[in-house]
């Protein structure tokens, strides 16, 4: 099996995590979709370090699911924060920091 | 022009300025803890200033030759290398002369004024400004160098100023005395050009320096030199076109009247003109505008005099007029500067005369000035209409009185000067003597003749006056002569109306006096010439067309529409219209233009500049919804655009 495969499974991997930051409201669902566009990127960088011989990529992807890690822990707690203040978890009810 | 440095009693000559200087000190610093004698120390003041006239007059006969021009250096004013303004006085025929006038008359108008403005709550201020007045008035005819001359004309525009606007609570007043500064202002404009064309062209201000020099100045600069001074003695001696002023400037007090807007301060132009004689002697081209401006006013003021009802301003109408005459004789040269000076000292006395005596017929009628609402005045003011009789006979030229001598001898001047314009000029001098005669026999007729009108029919001021006076603010003048205070300046006022022009013109006594100073005229004629008995005929029309029109038939308590002229003459011959035509509108044009560039223009600019800058990021913010996915898209896009771009780049 070609590894082009795999960047093409990453790209649509990628796509449905971006849509799904785009169309969803709630905070969770959004944060499973940048979960998955990550996980879409470590697909690419472990498939190209493969296509390339040499293990860059993977060291990357080892920093990106740490990063990643620390993201979500984060991301969780402002959202239970959030979550506590206004009993609604949906993006556009926080849109008050605007014009 | 020679003088020497004084010596004697001339030594003193400060004393002149000083005693009024310290006398409007006291009172105007004193203020009120001198409110109860500071009238006194004023008239004292000048009285002093008029002894120390006279002792100087007296030791001035005593001299001859250039010992009659005695140069008092007081002190060194700007000491500058190169540039040496000194304070100095000259004492001279022209210059003594003019220091017995205005402190002889001032004395005599300050003693009137003591009871004039015995009532008045303000009286110590009077006597300061009065006394501030004085001390200006000597320092420029005292001035031996245009720049001292300078500070004393300014000085007495000043006193003028505060004094028009005595009564300062009455806007007129207040208005008034504006007008005349600002009119004053436009002269004052062309004797500092003057002063200072005659430092850039002869390097001194001294009257000996510049008279010296000025013959090889070249005529265009003597010429220029002369139009300025003209334009500066058009200001201060109310000529046309800078006449408009003196009119409103009756507002004032009548002592104030009296002593600066007839005797003194108005006829300081002609002094200008007459002491700066060898400038104009060089330029006919001056001489002939002084002349024109001259004979132009002479005939003004009368006209204007003639349609007057209010007692004053028909006076006001005549001070312009006969000033009109010394302007026209100083514009004769030689021939002229003693008769101008010899009128100017006879009019300081008769028509000094005639404003008291209308001040104490305003003090027995309670400040009513309308002369339609007098008549019958001579029965209870007999002292008032004696001396203003007298002075009536000296103005209008009635032989021997003053005023025959001296018009006389301007009218044969004009006459004798030959040609064209000598016969124009001598014309308009002989009018204005029938107009004279005319309008002073109709302020006679009306104020003291016919029939009482200050109560007719139980009306004040006569059936259908106007306006109306209702019941509660009735109020009937009783006229009674005035104190003792007044009617004696008014009785040596009118001794000097009768004596003055035969004592100073007969025997050329006055002529052969100034000559040092002015040039002798260039002959003598007699007393008697054609153009004056020509002149003497016509006085006695214009008396007998004033007895037909306000003698013979009663005067009508209304003033009647009247004709085109007489309604030109009432609006003061359209001179504040064409005033306020020519040049007060333009000039609020101006500003108002002005005033639209800056609020459209420069203001629209800036504040239209920050509108935009404002209406534009009130746009922008917009773009911050505040939803995130509004910006996760935008941040899409940007990250595809970048990778896009990265590919075009790379491919």
């Amino acid at each position: 099996m070609s590894p082009a495969a795999y960047v093409f499974l990453s790209v649509i991997l990628f796509v449905i995590g971006a849509v799904g930051v785009l169309v969803r409201r709630n905070a969770i669902l959004i944060f499973m979709s940048v979960e998955l566009m990550l996980n879409a990127c470590n697909l690419a960088f472990v498939s190209f370090a493969r296509l390339q011989g040499n293990l860059d990529g993977q060291v990357v992807a080892f920093f990106v699911m740490v990063v990643a890690a620390a993201e979500v822990v984060v991301g969780l707690a402002i959202l239970m924060a959030i979550y506590r203040a206004r009993k609604s978890a949906s993006v556009d009810d926080a849109s008050l920091l605007k014009y | 022009m020679t003088t020497i440095a004084a010596t004697g009693v001339f030594r003193a000559a400060w004393l002149l300025v000083a005693f009024p200087v310290f006398g409007a000190a006291v009172l105007l610093i004193g203020g009120r803890f001198t409110d109860r004698w500071g009238h006194l120390l004023g008239v004292l003041m000048s009285l002093a200033s008029f002894v120390y006239g006279l002792i100087a007059f007296f030791a001035l006969l005593g001299k001859s030759g250039t010992g009659r021009s005695q140069d008092l250096h007081v002190y060194s004013w700007i000491p500058v290398n190169g540039f040496q303004a000194n304070i100095g006085i000259l004492i001279d025929p022209l210059s003594i002369s003019f220091v017995l006038l205005i402190t002889g008359v001032g004395s005599l108008i300050l003693i009137y004024a003591t009871a004039y403005m015995a009532h008045d709550p303000d009286r110590r201020r009077f006597f300061g400004y009065l006394n501030l007045f004085l001390a200006a008035m000597l320092l420029l005819v005292l001035s031996d160098n245009y720049l001292g001359l300078y500070a004393g004309w300014e000085g007495v525009g000043l006193a003028s100023y505060l004094l028009i606007g005595f009564w300062q609570f009455k806007p007129t007043a207040a208005v008034a005395a504006k007008k005349a500064f600002i009119a004053n202002r436009v002269g004052d404009v062309g004797l500092s050009l003057a002063i200072m064309l005659m430092f850039a062209e002869f390097g001194t201000f001294n009257f000996t320096g510049v008279f010296d020099t000025a013959k090889s100045g070249g005529t265009g600069v003597t010429t220029a030199l002369g139009l300025l001074l003209l334009l500066a003695a058009c200001g201060k001696s109310a000529q046309v076109p800078l006449q408009s002023w003196l009119l409103d400037a009756m507002e004032g007090p009548t002592p104030v009247s009296a002593l600066i807007h007839a005797a003194t301060m108005v006829t300081a132009g002609v002094y200008l003109i007459v002491r700066s004689n060898p400038i104009f002697n060089d330029s006919p081209t001056a001489q002939l505008a002084v002349t024109v401006v001259g004979a132009v006013t002479l005939l003004f003021g009368a006209v204007i005099g003639c349609a007057k009802d209010d007692i004053k301003k028909a006076l006001a109408g005549s001070t312009m007029s006969q000033i009109g005459y010394m302007t026209l004789a100083a514009g004769l040269g030689p021939a002229g500067y003693v008769f101008a000076i010899a009128h100017l000292l006879a009019h300081g006395f008769f028509k000094a005369g005639l404003f008291l005596g209308a001040g104490s017929v305003l003090h027995g009628m309670d400040d009513e000035v309308n002369m339609r609402r007098f008549g019958a005045l001579r029965k209870f003011l007999p002292i008032t209409f004696v001396t203003f009789g007298l002075g009536y006979l000296a103005i209008i030229g009635i032989p021997p009185f003053s005023g025959f001598f001296t018009k006389d001898g301007i009218i044969d001047a004009a006459w004798e000067k030959g040609g064209t314009s000598g016969w124009i000029l001598a014309a308009c001098a002989i009018v204005g003597a029938g107009i004279t005669a005319f309008y002073m026999s109709r302020v006679m007729l009306m104020t003291y003749f016919g029939k009482a009108r200050w109560e007719e029919d139980g009306v004040l001021g006569g059936a259908g006056a106007h306006p109306p006076y209702t019941e509660a603010d009735r109020h009937i003048p009783h006229p009674h002569e005035s104190p003792l205070a007044m009617a004696i300046p008014m009785i040596l006022l009118a001794v000097g109306s009768v004596a003055a022009g035969w004592f100073l013109i007969v025997d050329s006594r006055f002529a052969d006096f100034l000559a040092p100073v002015v040039g002798l005229p260039p002959d003598s004629h007699g007393i008697w010439s054609w153009p004056g008995i020509i002149a003497l005929v016509l006085v006695v029309i214009g008396v007998g067309i004033a007895w037909t029109m306000y003698g013979r038939v009663p005067v009508v308590a209304v003033a009647p529409k009247g004709s085109v002229l007489t309604r030109a003459a009432r609006a003061d011959l359209y001179g504040d219209a064409l005033n306020e035509s020519v040049l007060m509108r333009p000039g609020q044009w101006l500003t108002r233009l002005s005033v639209f560039f800056d609020s459209r223009g420069v203001d629209g600019l800036v504040n239209g500049l920050a509108a935009t800058i404002g209406g534009t990021s009130g746009r922008l913010r917009r773009i911050q919804t505040g939803y995130v996915r509004s910006y996760a898209l935008s941040m899409l896009i940007g990250a595809v655009l970048l990778v896009a771009g990265l590919l075009v780049v790379r491919l």
